[in-house]
C-alpha cells in the first residue's frame, strides 16, 4: 500500500498505539474465520475486507487503515456483529475507526466526516436536527458544486411536498450546550 | 394502554407521514400516546461515527426525561435509527453502573438523572407483541384482498438486539399483512440493508443495495417499510436506479401503520398518503 507524504503526515497526528489501542482490545480474539467478510453488504465496494481490517488492527497498521476506504463504507447494519462466532463488537469498532476519521478531521473521508459533523453541529443549535439547514452547510462545507445537484430534485420534491423548509430555524435555547461540553470534558480525561 | 412517545427529528420532518399515520392507527385502536417533553435528538446516525459518548448521552437525556413520567415505562419509537440508540444505552446501562454513573455526570448539569427504568419499544415490537392481529380484526373496516405487499424491516429494528423478531430472517409483519386481508410477496430482502445514509456520502454503493431490494420486490403491489431511513432510501431514488439499471423499478412505498391505518378506515388524507413520494398510478387505483 503506498503512503502519500501528506496522508503520513496527518496520520502522524494520531498517536498510533493510544489511538487504536482500545479497538485491537474490541476485536483482540478474532480468528479470521471471515464470517464477518461475507455477511457484509458493503464487501464489494470495500478495497480491503473486513476479516483483512481486523488484521491490519492487531498488527498496528494505523496508515493502511486509515489509506483504505473500508469502514467509512460500513453502514452499521450489524450483521457481523450477529454472526461472527467469537461475539466481538465489531460494528462498534468500525464506528470508533469513524470516530478517530472524525476527530482528526482526516480530508481523505471528507464527504463522511463533513456529513457527520455537519449534522452534529446542528443538533448542538437547535436540540433537534434542522435538515435543510444541515444539508445546506454540508454542501457549504465541501465546496464542490456539483454535490448539491446531485440532491437538487429530491430537494425540491421534499419542498414541494413542505416536508423541508428553506426559511431559517428559529432561534432558540442551546438546549444540549451543557451536555455537549460535559461530553466534550469527559473525553479528554479518557 | 398507554406509552410514551419518542417521535424524533425525521418524523417532523421528511417522516411527517409516518408521524400523523402513527398517531391515527394508535388512536383508532384505543392507545394512548404521551409525547417525551422538550425531547431532543437522538444523535441519529452521526453521533456514532462522531463520539461515542455523545452517541450515548443525547439519547440518554430523552430516557432521563421520560422516567420523570412514572406510571408509564414503555416507550414506543417509530423510527428504526432513534429506537436503537435509545435501547442501546437502555441495554449498555443495565448491568454497568460505571457507564451509568458518567452519563449521569454528563446529564447531572441539567437535573436530569438516569434511572434505568424505561423500556424502549419499536413501534412494531408494540403492534405484534401487545397488540397483534386479534386487535387488528377486531377493528378491521375494509379488507385489502388482492394487495400483495413484501416487507421490509431493515437492519436497526433486529440487530443488535433481537428484541422480538428473528435478527437473520424476521417474519414478524406477516401476521399483520394477512390480518388486513392482503397477501405476502415471499422474498429474501426483508432484513437486508439499504445502505443507511450510504446515499448521501457514497450513493453509487447506496443505489445499489436500494436497487437490489427494489427488483426482489418485483410482483408486489407494495413494500412497506418501519424506518425513515428505509422509506427514503426506498422511495426517493426509483427513477435514478432505474435509468442506471435499464428497467422499470417504480413501486409503491408506504409506512406499515399507513396500510393497517387504511385496513382499519381510515381515510387517505388522515394516513398523509398525499406525503409519500412514491405510490404508483395502479397502486391508488387499488385502494379505491
Ligand atoms: S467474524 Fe469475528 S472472528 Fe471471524 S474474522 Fe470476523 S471478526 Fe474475526
Ligand atoms: S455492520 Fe458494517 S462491517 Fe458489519 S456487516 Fe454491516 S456494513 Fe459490514
Amino acid at each position: 500500500m503506498g503512503n502519500t507524504a501528506g496522508l503520513q503526515k496527518e496520520i502522524g497526528a494520531i498517536s498510533t498505539f493510544a489511538d487504536l489501542a482500545p479497538i485491537r482490545k474490541m476485536i483482540r480474539s478474532c480468528i479470521q474465520c471471515g464470517t464477518c467478510t461475507a455477511s457484509c453488504p458493503n464487501e464489494f465496494a470495500m478495497d480491503f475486507t473486513p476479516r483483512r481490517l481486523w488484521r491490519m488492527v492487531l498488527m498496528d497498521q494505523t496508515e493502511d487503515i486509515f489509506e483504505s476506504k473500508t469502514f467509512v463504507l460500513c453502514s452499521s447494519c450489524y450483521f457481523c456483529t450477529l454472526r461472527c462466532p467469537r461475539g466481538l463488537p465489531l460494528t462498534e469498532a468500525m464506528s470508533a475507526l469513524k470516530q478517530i476519521a472524525t476527530r482528526k478531521k482526516l480530508p481523505k473521508f471528507k464527504e463522511s466526516v463533513n456529513f457527520y459533523s455537519c449534522f452534529i453541529e446542528s443538533v448542538r443549535r437547535h436540540g433537534r436536527v434542522n435538515e435543510a439547514e444541515f444539508m445546506t452547510r454540508y454542501f457549504a462545507r465541501l465546496k464542490n458544486p456539483l454535490i448539491p445537484l446531485r440532491f437538487a430534485p429530491l430537494g425540491v420534491r421534499l419542498m414541494m411536498k413542505g416536508k423541508i423548509s428553506m426559511l431559517p430555524p428559529i432561534k432558540q435555547a442551546r438546549p444540549l450546550e451543557s451536555i455537549f461540553r460535559s461530553v466534550e470534558a469527559l473525553e479528554e480525561r479518557k | 394502554m398507554k406509552y410514551q412517545y419518542y417521535p424524533g427529528c425525521s418524523l417532523e420532518g421528511t417522516a411527517l407521514e409516518y408521524n400523523v399515520s402513527t398517531r391515527a392507527l394508535m388512536e383508532s385502536m384505543g392507545v394512548e400516546l404521551l409525547e417525551i417533553k422538550d425531547w431532543t435528538c437522538c444523535g441519529a446516525s452521526a453521533a456514532d461515527s462522531a463520539s461515542y459518548f455523545l452517541s450515548l448521552a443525547l439519547p440518554a437525556r430523552n430516557l432521563a426525561i421520560a422516567e420523570k413520567t412514572e406510571d408509564v415505562t414503555d416507550i414506543l419509537v417509530p423510527c428504526s435509527a432513534c429506537y436503537l440508540n435509545l435501547k442501546k444505552v437502555e441495554e449498555k446501562t443495565k448491568n454497568n453502573p460505571e457507564l451509568l454513573g458518567e452519563l449521569n455526570s454528563i446529564l447531572g448539569p441539567d437535573q436530569l438523572e438516569l434511572k434505568g427504568r424505561m423500556h424502549v419499544r419499536h413501534l412494531l415490537d408494540v403492534i405484534t407483541t401487545d397488540l397483534g392481529p386479534d386487535t387488528i380484526h377486531k377493528y378491521l373496516k375494509r379488507e385489502l384482498t388482492g394487495l400483495k405487499i413484501a416487507p421490509y424491516y431493515g437492519c436497526q429494528c433486529l440487530r443488535p438486539y433481537p428484541v422480538f423478531d428473528d435478527p437473520e430472517l424476521p417474519r414478524s409483519m406477516e401476521p399483520l399483512i394477512t390480518a388486513v386481508g392482503a397477501q405476502i410477496h415471499p422474498w429474501n430482502m426483508g432484513g437486508k440493508c439499504c445502505g443507511a445514509s450510504h446515499v448521501n456520502t457514497k450513493p453509487d454503493v447506496g443505489l445499489e443495495l436500494v436497487g437490489g431490494i427494489l427488483q426482489d420486490a418485483k410482483g408486489a403491489d407494495a413494500i412497506i417499510t418501519i424506518c425513515p431511513m428505509c422509506q427514503m432510501n426506498l422511495e426517493a431514488y426509483q427513477k435514478k436506479i432505474s435509468r442506471k439499471q435499464n428497467i422499470n423499478l417504480s413501486m409503491t412505498i408506504l409506512y406499515l401503520p399507513q396500510l393497517i391505518g387504511f385496513a382499519l378506515g381510515l381515510s387517505q388524507q388522515q394516513l398523509r398518503l398525499d406525503l409519500n413520494l412514491s405510490i404508483t398510478d395502479s397502486f391508488r387505483k387499488k385502494l379505491t
